[in-house]
């Protein structure tokens, strides 16, 4: 089976994030009010063959932990998606 | 005989040349490593240098922790081997958990490329082994992803370890504790952000680099003596 995985990394809670503080000190200047706490991430697709959902989700964790993000400052969340045909 | 120093390089990585002018100048002997070999040779000390390794894309450090050299300079490490990381190389060490914490983008996102005011806070390490506690030093950095970042368990064991062995007068990039570089628990792993060796001749500003670059060759006799 073939599975569509999307992973969003992002700086975890209390960890500062420059890009994300940049951001926001912008978006008085564009005209958006009213708009708090930005935070930047990363997002990061790819394809998965394994034999069942499970099985797809440990590969696609593994991957996500041990290379997308760096687990002292980032957390990652992941999407799986059956492919169809 | 003269201690060897192998220089690691991996794709993109730049400083591997200023690192073995600068040993070579002081008496030592460097030894360029390529990434892609599995074995360290018989060198008595490894720099991981500045520069871009693998492009950083990803992240600095994350793609060369995965280099094969990298097993190597682990099973150095952990022999009590001197390793020492350089900018660039301290971000890699980071990564392959060979040093604890991250290095973060510089506060307010600025690359730095500047002359920086150190204090030696530790001399238990391989890499300030000869320096005067306190001492003060002027050494560049030249990085943007240079902040120290790490949770409070950690930062207490570095501070109560003795392990955070330079730290920045005038903290230009957001570190966590004011930390330019720190050591493992051995003391034989070092990394940090300035580069000693642009601070190695009074032709390029400073020789303040040159008495972290004697400790390391020391530490590397004493590796090449213990092994003889």
């Amino acid at each position: 089976m073939r599975f569509s995985a999307r992973v969003e990394v992002q700086l975890r809670p209390g960890i500062a994030d420059p890009e994300g503080a940049t951001i926001e000190r912008a978006l008085p200047a564009l005209g958006f009010d009213g708009v708090n706490h930005v935070r930047a991430g990363r997002s990061f697709s790819f394809e998965v063959d394994a034999a069942d959902e499970s099985a797809a989700r440990t590969k696609a964790t593994e991957l996500a932990d041990r290379l997308l993000a760096n687990p002292v400052i980032e957390e990652s969340r992941l999407e799986l998606e059956l492919l169809g045909g | 005989m003269a201690p060897r120093i192998g220089v690691v390089v991996f794709p993109g990585t730049n400083c591997e040349h200023d690192v073995v002018l600068a040993t070579e100048r002081l008496g030592g002997r460097g030894e360029l490593l390529w990434h892609g070999d599995t074995s360290l040779g018989d060198v008595d000390a490894v720099v991981l240098p500045g520069g871009f390794a693998h492009g950083d894309y990803l992240r600095p450090g994350a793609l060369a922790r995965f280099s094969p050299i990298m097993e190597a300079v682990t099973r150095f490490a952990r022999s009590g081997g001197p390793v020492v990381g350089i900018c660039n190389g301290f971000q890699v060490l980071t990564e392959a958990g060979l040093l604890p914490g991250a290095l973060q983008k510089n506060g307010r996102l600025r690359f730095l490329c500047q002359p920086t005011r150190l204090r030696v806070t530790s001399t238990a390490s391989v890499l300030t082994g000869l320096a005067e506690l306190g001492e003060e030093l002027v050494i560049p950095i030249n990085h943007f992803s240079g902040s120290y970042t790490c949770d409070a368990d950690t930062l207490r064991a570095l501070q109560e370890g003795d392990r955070v062995v330079l730290r920045y007068t005038d903290n230009p990039n957001g570190s966590v504790d004011d930390i330019a570089g720190i050591a493992n628990e051995a003391g034989n792993v070092v990394g940090l952000m300035p580069h000693p060796e642009r601070a190695s001749d009074a032709l390029l500003g400073s020789e303040d680099g040159v008495v972290l670059l004697r400790s390391l060759l020391g530490a590397a006799t004493a590796r090449a003596a213990a092994a003889a």
